[in-house]
């Protein structure tokens, strides 16, 4: 799918997509939003949970204050202007995964609020995408349906609740309606999944949960007032994502193509049958009632504190792509690949700095070892294969011990062993041969057994020199070095008619 | 005492004991803390089939804890060990039932203990059991428990106030020396002042909330209920201070100590002219105008002050109130513990039914109002209005406390009510706390203490201080106290003798 606005399939006029997206993204504190309680991943169920997140009576929560800390990082990396006086909501209904029956949330009186995102398309346009706001708040339990044909509450035979999860810091950031495409969406959701993640204040991963994305879809004639929008859910990969959209924007032409009217409801993608369905039913009836959480005093957050945030941000995707452009000559594609995935790029930074030779590292860290990442589906951490390790073996090649035909070779042992360059070169005896003393004996030696093709040579059949290049590589077992090779017979064979 | 008598002769006699009664027969050695707690466990088991102030007695505990405290020698003993205490059914307790007086929350027993339960322990004091209230500490008769009515010991057949009516009764029948209530619109000074007790509600932050299962939380507060204005000052030091626990609570600003004083010279009391006159009925206003007159032969300068808005106190309380008692109250949903319906089809059913059989009209009454009051479409005519008028509260008394020292009035506009009486009309209850809503409202701390009788009922005198003035304001009221010398032992004590 291209960046153009999506067509309608019939009817002669265009049709354009209303894209808002809605991001939770779980915090990695030590700790949970406002108990002391231990935020955890696939731990046994209720094992990490005290009367405050399970909602007993008589408990109160107490903010954390690094939750706050890490939800004004995001803010600020997203040129959010951080309010001076923030305060927390209670948003009421009821649920079994909800133990107090409200989420401690915010309202009209946010964290962060008016920022943007510049975001990178397919085909290098940069475009801007507003934040409305970022927002703290408690994540609920989870929920486990047994029997029933739904994996919904409605039909189950039972319901099991899981309160690890219960009061996890989640900071929900609101876009503009800026997005027109599911290309954009998704592009916008990388590049803020690597933002937040260079932050070092999510796990940010899909698939757990820890970055979990919601879109608000509408869609109208270009110019025209926005549509009636629905609520789309439950995309927890980026394929998901693009693709539940493509699914309910397709439906709403289909709709309004057909004569009817969009209502406004909550929608549920179903990565199954790649359909969405409607979750209209009693438990989407919703007045949040939101009122200001009488337990918790507001949060006022002075200059100094906001600016020793800001002053702790990292360098953010954005500026490191400039600045890798410009310090290492790198090609801006391959600044941005770099600047997108922060551990790569520190990783390559690493290497460029052990080699001394930026575009040669580039070359590696976005080739072979991102290939090898990809195929392993492992994360740069994971690798068996430091930076440190990679520079030692560029190295070798650099010095003319490996060519890089054998270097792909050993990088793959690399892989498979997690040994260094220098130890797979010693034991399988793969260095190419550069020691011009061993090289001058090996082509003294063979100059000398073949008196006639080197007379020839003399004479100035200068092909018959390949005869003496395979004899040597023969000899060698093809790891001598070509170039060495090359002078060493030219100056023995001068040498033996003069 | 009959029943007394039939016992162990060592047992003292408990009748009209305060706490520092009780402390200074442990400390001299003349009581043992299990001979004195067995002395309370019989005056309950003496009066409180009639009073039925206790919704649990713990005798195993507290007889226990009090062998505990004798285990030890005296010279390592904390000040306060071995002295018994009341509680209030809205505390949490670890391992004792705790319920609110509510059937959705019988059978729960807490797995932690509350800020100040944990402190009253960590001070060695003897927990006797749970006192009734009005369920969730919503009423003013103590009628709306779920499980037992409790009796006014100076009338059985009139009301002990509320919601805290079980505490208040139980410290005026000396089945304690002095009880832990809770006050959100006057639930500790009107059942204190419908008993003929001393009942403190401090300032809001003074004392940790935690552990106080929740009615409304910008209102709520935890209180002493005791014999005397001596006997308050000290359980308000042991239970107050910073909690990092409750983000609302900040302590007191230097403890409140011994507030001994004998003479008002020189300060100036502000009489709420729209608590006064016509708004109380004629007994109450007489008692009333006697201390006034206390005050004015103290040396103390007594002057009319009007504060308009506190007249709308009432309906902004029965707004913010209801509204967060709403969403505090969502949380007894059937799904984690206390009471829910067995056979329900599906989720909803559940929560309907579970919530329908557990609580009582009047909790169903404010949930319903706080639900409407906070609704979208409804929020900025209710519960947002009742937030500007709660400014304007809060304006009038800081402008009265520019002028004057204290505030004072009548408690309640009237002695203690029949059974019954009010329990068909909601406002005719709500009318109750006409005199004590705007000081939760303004966040104040207020006192009540015993100011004579109309009709051989109790009368109390309400005292207002501004923010954090606890210690100024216990002194003032113990002068007072001193002054009109209110007897305050009731006659149960013969009738149940």
């Amino acid at each position: 799918m291209s960046n153009s606005p999506v067509t309608g399939t019939t009817g002669s006029s265009e049709w354009e997509a209303v894209i808002g997206l809605e991001i939770h993204v779980q915090l990695n504190t030590r700790t949970k939003m406002f108990c002391g309680c231990r935020v955890t991943f696939g731990e046994p169920p209720n094992t990490h949970v005290c009367p405050v997140c399970l909602g007993h009576p008589g408990v109160l929560p107490v903010t954390n204050e690094k939750a706050v800390e890490y939800a004004a990082r995001i803010a600020l990396a997203l040129d959010c202007r951080i309010a001076d006086r923030t305060i927390f909501h209670r948003k009421n209904y009821f649920y079994p995964d909800l133990p107090k029956a409200y989420q401690i949330s915010q309202y009209d009186l946010p964290l962060g609020i008016g920022g943007h995102l510049d975001v990178e398309l397919e085909d290098g346009a940069v475009m801007r995408v507003g934040i409305t706001r970022v927002h703290m708040e408690e994540d609920a339990g989870k929920l486990i349906h047994a029997g029933g044909a739904s994996g919904r509450i409605d039909g189950a035979d039972y319901s099991l609740v899981d309160f690890n999860r219960g009061g996890t810091p989640l900071v929900e950031i609101v876009s503009e309606p800026d997005i027109t495409t599911p290309d954009q969406a998704r592009a916008f959701l990388t590049q803020l999944r690597s933002l937040v993640e260079q932050l070092a204040v999510s796990d940010v991963n899909m698939e757990e949960g820890s970055l979990r994305c919601d879109a608000n879809v509408s869609v109208r004639h270009p110019g025209e007032p926005f549509g009636t929008k629905t609520e789309l859910k439950n995309m927890n990969s980026f394929r998901f994502l693009h693709r539940g959209l493509e699914a309910e924007i397709e439906r709403q032409i289909a709709s309004l193509e057909a004569g009817e009217r969009i209502v406004q409801e909550t929608v549920h993608f179903d990565p199954a049958t790649g359909m969405v369905s409607s979750l209209r039913s009693k438990e989407e009836a919703h007045d949040y009632r939101y009122f200001p959480e009488p337990d918790l005093t507001p949060i006022e957050l002075d200059e100094a504190y906001v600016e020793r945030v800001r002053g702790d941000l990292p360098e953010l995707p954005a500026a490191r792509k400039e600045r890798l452009a410009d310090q290492y000559s790198l090609p801006p594609k391959d600044a941005a690949l770099l600047a997108e995935n922060k551990p790569l790029g520190d990783y390559f930074e690493a290497v460029a700095a052990a080699t001394g030779d930026a575009r040669v590292s580039a070359n590696w860290v976005l080739g072979d070892f991102s290939a090898f990442l990809n195929t392993a589906g492992i994360e740069v951490g994971a690798s068996p294969v430091g930076a440190a390790a990679l520079a030692e073996m560029l190295g070798l090649v650099a010095d003319g011990t490996l060519s890089g035909k054998m270097a792909k070779e050993v990088f793959e042992v690399m892989t498979t062993t997690g040994k260094s360059a220098m130890e797979i070169v010693a034991e399988k005896g793969m260095g190419q041969i550069s020691d011009a003393g061993e090289l001058d004996a090996i082509v003294a030696r063979i100059v000398s057994a073949n008196p006639g093709p080197a007379e020839e040579f003399r004479y100035g059949r200068d092909r018959v020199l390949g005869f003496f290049v395979g004899q040597v590589m023969k000899e060698t077992r093809g790891q001598a070095n070509p170039q060495m090779v090359n002078d060493l017979l030219r100056k023995h064979l001068g040498a033996h008619g003069e | 005492m009959g029943t007394r008598a039939s016992r162990a002769s060592s047992n003292p006699d408990v009748t009209g004991l305060t706490a520092h009664g009780c402390r200074d027969l442990l400390a001299g050695g003349e009581v043992s803390a299990v001979e004195l707690t067995r002395a309370y466990l019989d005056r309950i088991g003496a009066v409180d089939g009639e009073v039925r102030s206790y919704l649990l007695v713990d005798e195993a505990g507290a007889l226990a804890a009090a062998a505990a405290v004798d285990a030890k020698p005296r010279s390592q003993r904390l000040p306060w060990e071995g002295v018994p205490i009341g509680l209030k059914d809205i505390f949490c307790v670890k391992g004792m039932e705790t319920t609110c007086a509510s059937r959705i929350l019988k059978g729960y027993i807490p797995p932690y203990d509350a800020t100040v339960i944990a402190k009253l322990r960590a001070a060695g004091l003897v927990f006797l059991g749970k006192l009734n209230m009005d369920e969730f500490a919503m009423g003013s008769s103590t009628e709306n428990s779920a499980f037992q009515i409790t009796r006014n010991p100076w009338d059985l057949n009139r009301v002990p106030g509320g919601s805290s009516g079980g505490s208040a009764a139980c410290v005026a029948a000396t089945e304690a020396p002095w009880a832990l209530g809770t006050d959100t619109g006057g639930s500790i000074r009107q059942p204190a002042s419908l008993c003929g007790v001393v009942g403190l509600k401090p300032t809001y932050g003074a004392v940790s909330r935690y552990g106080l299962v929740a009615f409304a939380s910008s209102l709520d507060q935890i209180g002493p209920i005791t014999r005397d204005v001596k006997d308050a000052a000290a359980l308000l030091d042991l239970i107050a201070g910073r909690d990092p626990r409750d983000s609302t609570s900040i302590g007191l600003p230097e403890p409140v100590g011994f507030p001994e004083r004998s003479s008002l010279e020189g300060v100036r009391f502000g009489v709420i002219k729209e608590f006064v006159g016509d708004a109380c009925e004629a007994g109450v206003r007489d008692v009333f105008d006697g201390a006034v007159d206390a005050i004015g032969a103290l040396g103390g300068v007594c002057e009319e002050v009007s504060l308009p808005s506190v007249e709308r106190g009432i309906a902004a309380y029965y707004l913010i109130a209801p509204s967060e008692a709403s969403s505090n109250l969502a949380r007894f949903d059937g799904v984690r513990y206390g009471h829910r319906h067995s056979h329900s089809e599906d989720l909803y059913e559940m929560y309907t039914r579970t919530r329908s059989e557990g609580f009582g009209s009047e909790v169903k009454r404010r949930i319903m109002i706080g639900t409407y009051a906070l609704s979208a479409g409804y929020y900025d005519a209710y519960y947002a209005q009742a937030q500007r008028t709660r400014t304007l509260i809060i304006q009038d008394f800081a402008r009265a406390f520019d002028h004057f020292d204290f505030l004072i009035s009548p408690t309640s506009p009237t002695v203690a009510f029949k059974i019954g009486e009010r329990t068909a009309d909601p406002l005719a209850m709500y009318v109750s706390d006409l005199c004590t809503i705007p000081v939760n409202l303004a966040a104040l701390p207020g006192i009540s203490i015993p100011g004579g009788f109309s009709a051989g009922m109790p009368v109390g005198v309400q005292i207002i201080g501004p923010h954090f003035s606890e210690r100024g304001m216990l002194g003032a009221a113990h002068a007072l106290e001193k002054k009109l010398r209110v007897d305050v032992v009731p006659p149960l004590a013969e009738v149940a003798g």
